[in-house]
């Protein structure tokens, strides 16, 4: 059963005041946004395991802080899409702009088609899947978590960054400071197949390759003490 | 912050829903601009030998009636005239530099905003909303328009200050962000006689760019030009007689989104002000990339 909610007749407060009273232990509320135009801060801060599916173009900062819940956005989102999220899973099936799951912690963004710059900047151990290509110092100063690219990835992928994976299935070809092609290991090989099979992409695991930190940025080196 | 908003016409049936698609993209990014507001209209070409002027003064009830019988009786001039809240546009059959030379030293109290064929700008404080209904923007048709709202931050909240900014003819420019090497190319472009009206950096950017211009560059030529030496944050938009572009620097900070119908192109700093546009929900929507020129003409 869907319940609709109208964003042009609740707005988005009224929407997020909704979700935030979802009563904890609800697991099958499954509501069905209208109307996005565009609008900032849908569904921010969703603490409950209910799904949402929002049918148009989103703003910014859509999804921001999602925990436990299930939401995906039938079209584009701005800026900012699921920042500082905790857990559960966001879906856009269009593109992405700037910083998409910035900071995040936990659970999985999926993004199907193409993500802006910046995505995954200070991740913390979110896990993305981007259909797509990202921009420019994506995984900037990444700390925990993974990035999956299935296009290719923009100039400056991984700046300083420290112990996230990015697996990228085309071009890297500019990658930032610390940051180098790595050995893919068993159990990362198994990883990014789980991520691309919950992602429902069906690439090839060997077309990837793995990125990550050559600890050379920020671990303390004596040798290097005159520097810090 | 600023929003800077840009819708360029391919259907000439819709040019007479022009203004009020503008004033509602406008109007969208308020929030992102509450100081000022202001729009350029390309429409309504004069008659070959003639140049159209617009000028704006603070005064609300400027004798614009004694300006143009001055004028046509200065410089033996034919002039038409129209008048918009605080703004008037001046039809002037003559020349163009004595027309402008004559308003600077008899009419110096009368800012000149645009000077051209088909451009007329208007600009003035207040939300953009405010600003839209004074001027009345709903009523204009036109080919192809270009829209800021803005939260100053480099300069002061002045009418001088808003945009869009007209260095040449025709040519108009708005600006989200801010650029850091306008004082030194401010010097440059004045040693090859480009004529600035404020501090404004974002004055600058359109000089820059009247001068590529006037160089014989094409309008794409000139904006990768401007990737090289205009230094700073910057989402532009630029309307010419009959082009349209945009670019973004090459990081990219300042957003923005394009969307493309068979019908028209439209840009904003946001999606929402681009969703009302008839088919927007069918559109090819994307953001452009960085340090990469998008331009469209009607050539």
């Amino acid at each position: 059963m869907w319940v609709d909610v109208d964003l042009e007749a609740v707005g988005v407060r009224g929407l997020n005041e909704r979700l935030h009273a979802i009563s904890a232990g609800t697991t099958d509320a499954r509501w069905r946004i209208r109307n996005p135009h565009g609008l900032h801060n849908i569904a921010v801060g969703a603490d409950s395991p209910v799904s949402l599916l929002i049918e148009g173009h989103v703003g910014y900062y859509c999804a921001g802080m999602n925990k436990l819940a299930n939401i995906t956005v039938a079209g584009h989102a701005g800026v900012g899409l699921a920042e500082n999220m905790m857990s559960g899973v966001v879906r856009v099936q269009g593109n992405a702009s700037s910083s998409a799951g910035a900071t995040g912690r936990g659970g999985m963004l999926v993004i199907e088609g193409d993500a802006s710059s910046r995505c995954g900047i200070s991740m913390k151990g979110i896990d993305i899947v981007v259909g797509g290509s990202v921009g420019h110092m994506s995984a900037f100063m990444a700390q925990a978590g993974r990035l999956v690219v299935c296009g290719d990835a923009g100039p400056g992928l991984g700046d300083s960054i420290y112990e996230a994976e990015i697996f990228v299935r085309g071009s890297a070809d500019d990658l930032g400071a610390d940051c180098v092609a790595k050995e893919m290991s068993r159990e990362q090989r198994e990883g990014l197949v789980g991520l691309l099979q919950r992602a429902g992409f069906d690439h090839n695991p060997s077309d990837f390759r793995l990125y990550g930190s050559a600890r050379n940025l920020y671990n303390f080196h004596i040798d290097n003490a005159a520097s810090y | 912050m600023c929003g800077i908003v840009g819708l360029f016409l391919k259907d000439e049936s819709l040019q007479s829903e022009l203004g009020s698609l503008v004033e509602s993209m406008l109007s969208e990014m308020g929030d992102r601009g509450p100081d000022s507001a202001g729009f350029a209209i390309y429409r309504d070409p004069v008659d070959e030998g003639e140049v159209k002027i617009t000028l704006s003064t603070p005064d609300d009830d400027y004798a614009w009636d004694d300006l143009v019988a001055s004028m046509e009786s200065d410089l033996t001039v034919s002039v038409r005239v129209e008048t918009y809240w605080n703004h008037a546009v001046l039809a002037v059959r003559g020349d163009e530099k004595a027309v402008l030379a004559w308003l600077r030293s008899q009419r110096p109290e009368v800012r000149v905003t645009s000077a051209g064929t088909d451009i007329e700008i208007f600009k003035e404080q207040g939300t953009p909303a405010e600003v839209s209904d004074r001027f009345g923007l709903a009523e204009f048709r036109g080919s192809h328009a270009l829209g800021h709202t803005r939260m100053a931050t480099e300069s002061a909240v002045t009418t001088e200050h808003s945009h869009p900014f007209s260095t040449g003819r025709d040519l108009c420019l708005v600006h989200n962000g801010s650029l850091s090497n306008h004082n030194r190319l401010r010097r440059k472009l004045e040693r090859h006689g480009i004529t600035f009206e404020t501090d404004n950096d974002s004055e600058v950017a359109a000089g820059f760019f009247t001068m590529k211009l006037s160089q014989g560059l094409d309008l794409e030529e000139a904006l990768e030009d401007g990737l090289e030496e205009l230094d700073g944050f910057y989402t532009f938009a630029i309307g010419t007689k009959d082009g349209f572009a945009v670019l973004r620097d090459s990081f990219a900070c300042k957003p923005a989104v394009l969307a493309e119908t068979d019908r028209w192109v439209a840009m904003a700093s946001e999606y929402r002000a681009l969703d009302h546009l008839p088919g927007a929900s069918q559109a090819r929507i994307w953001e452009p990339e960085p340090a990469v020129v998008y331009t469209w003409s009607r050539a």
